[in-house]
């Protein structure tokens, strides 16, 4: 049996849109950029929260 | 002495509650009618429905939490609201029966100075033969007891994945004109996330289904952000979390009928297909509670003050238009009903004038597209706008004081992708305004300094911050007021 790689299909539903790299996904869960992150988010929660206030 | 009563204690009734109480003190009666004994936070139901939280996390007893106030509990439905009185009654009156068990079945006309209508949704299965928990083939999370059912269930499929077999799971929406597709997102992503710390994901496949014409339109006709040097659609973003976690996609699909392990959907090409599943959890469409009203006389005057879905009519610009010609100024401001003025609307009760996705047909002439949400965030400012407004009326105002469109308001969604403090995410969305005002915002009917999204741990965190923090504020506990609604 051979172990060639199959070709990736083209043209499929899971062709077209970006996916994520590793140094992305590691960012997604780096203890030190998502707590920076945290903060961020917060800050523009609040900034949306001030902005809808009547 | 005034007294408003208010109909249902979810998010925008409890929140009025709460806020009406602050601001009256015991100088004014409130009422709070909700045919639940408990207080829900929804939005962690799905965390239930994959056994991550307990019923009990997730909910409360309203009357423990009223009975340390002067706010009065009645546990029953509403059944009609009589705005005029009647010939043997002179004020207005709401007619609720009681779903207390003590009192099951009893009847009673609550008068009123103010009534605020935050009934919330009637989760309608009906409208899809074979769609729900009850008498159908898939699961809910929509309540707690719901989720509950839907983890049990899903406890079993991810036993036979064990065991090696192939199972098919299907999460989206269960019928072409649902809204609320946030949580069936929210939910797909916690599934696939237990899948892989059970180490059985390669077992199964995993396929969304929804109503949306492109993945991120979620009821808001998608949203523009800046990410990476350019403005992106939603879109892109949904469709790369489905590419990254292996899950499968259909939109613009109507599902017309489910049978037990096949689901029957029509496409907007006007198509129809079938679908094999093992586990399935579709999110219903909404419907009104099935509020009457009566005018003195005694005649049904329901036409008047419900529109023809069972939503309360508000002062929203309600003349039939083409998705051209909608306008941010066609939404409500003041959430008073436009007969009767004492009459007041708010959350999913109130009948918005258009949906915000465009409507999209199929050439059977059956509607699929998504309609709008007004949940969460917004249910909250609607309610505080509401209860401000009512306050001064009953000091004198001669009319309403305090406004709150959703075409001037943002929205804050924090949107589950697995629950685990070191190894979990969410997607962190903000939107604003909720409806796009293009006179304001020409290119994409949004401000795109104050619309962003992103995918990360820190989103959990938020996630599960705001869990403890809304359910703290909830039960009215020391500082509640001071905590952002």
């Amino acid at each position: 049996m051979s172990n060639k790689p199959l070709n990736k299909a083209p043209y499929q539903q899971a062709y077209y849109p970006p996916v994520p790299t590793g140094f992305t996904r590691y960012m997604r869960t780096s203890l030190i950029w998502q707590f920076f992150r945290f903060l961020v988010i917060n800050v523009k929660m609040l900034r949306l929260m001030s902005k809808s206030t009547h | 002495m005034a007294r408003v009563v208010i109909l249902g204690a979810g998010v925008a009734g409890h929140t009025a509650a709460r806020h009406l109480h602050k601001m009256l003190g015991k100088s004014h009666e409130i009422v709070v009618v909700s045919p639940n004994a408990k207080w829900n936070w929804i939005p962690s139901n799905i965390w239930v429905g994959v056994g991550q939280m307990k019923e009990e996390q997730v909910t409360f007893d309203l009357a423990a939490i009223y009975s340390k106030t002067s706010i009065q509990f009645r546990q029953a439905k509403a059944l009609s609201i009589h705005p005029e009185g009647s010939e043997t009654n002179s004020k207005p009156f709401v007619s609720v029966e009681y779903t207390l068990p003590a009192k099951a079945g009893q009847k009673e006309d609550i008068a009123y100075d103010y009534l605020i209508n935050a009934t919330g949704p009637k989760l309608n299965f009906g409208a899809t033969e074979g769609l729900g928990p009850d008498h159908g083939h898939t699961v809910s999370v929509c309540t707690a007891s719901h989720a509950v059912e839907a983890n049990h269930k899903l406890e079993k499929i991810i036993a036979d994945l064990r065991k090696g077999e192939q199972r098919t799971i299907v999460i989206g929406t269960g019928h072409g004109m649902c809204t609320c597709q946030g949580a069936a997102f929210e939910y797909i992503y916690n599934v696939d996330h237990v899948l892989r710390e059970a180490g059985v994901r390669d077992k199964a496949r995993v396929i969304w289904i929804s109503n949306e014409y492109e993945l991120g339109d979620f009821g808001m006709g998608g949203v523009h952000i800046k990410r990476g040097g350019y403005v992106t659609n939603a879109k892109t973003f949904a469709e790369s979390l489905m590419v990254e976690r292996g899950i499968e996609w259909i939109t613009r699909a109507h599902v017309k009928k489910v049978e037990a392990g096949k689901i029957h959907y029509e496409t907007l090409e006007g198509t129809f297909h079938e679908l094999a599943f093992d586990f399935s959890m579709l999110i219903p469409p909404f419907a009104g509670v099935g509020l009457k009203a009566f005018n003195k006389a005694g005649e049904d005057i329901t036409a008047q003050i419900f529109a023809p879905n069972g939503f309360m009519k508000v002062d929203a610009d309600y003349t039939p238009r083409a998705f051209e010609d909608w306008s941010a100024k066609d939404w409500p401001k003041r959430y008073q009903n436009p007969t009767f003025k004492s009459l007041f609307a708010i959350g999913i009760a109130f009948a918005p004038p258009h949906p915000i996705s465009k409507v999209m047909k199929s050439p059977n002439d059956t509607q699929i597209s998504p309609t709008p949400p007004r949940t969460g965030m917004p249910s909250a400012s609607m309610a505080i706008a509401v209860s401000r407004s009512i306050r001064d009326m009953i000091n004198g105002a001669p009319e309403p004081t305090h406004e709150a469109s959703m075409a001037e308001m943002g929205a804050a969604c924090v949107a589950s992708t697995g629950a685990s403090f070191f190894s979990g995410s969410a997607a962190s969305m903000t939107v604003y305004p909720v409806v796009p005002d293009f006179e304001k915002y020409p290119e994409y009917g949004r401000d795109t300094s104050l619309t962003f999204g992103e995918i990360g741990l820190a989103g959990h965190w938020m996630k599960y911050t705001l869990h403890h923090l809304f359910i703290y504020q909830a039960q009215m506990k020391p500082g509640w007021s001071l905590l952002p609604d």
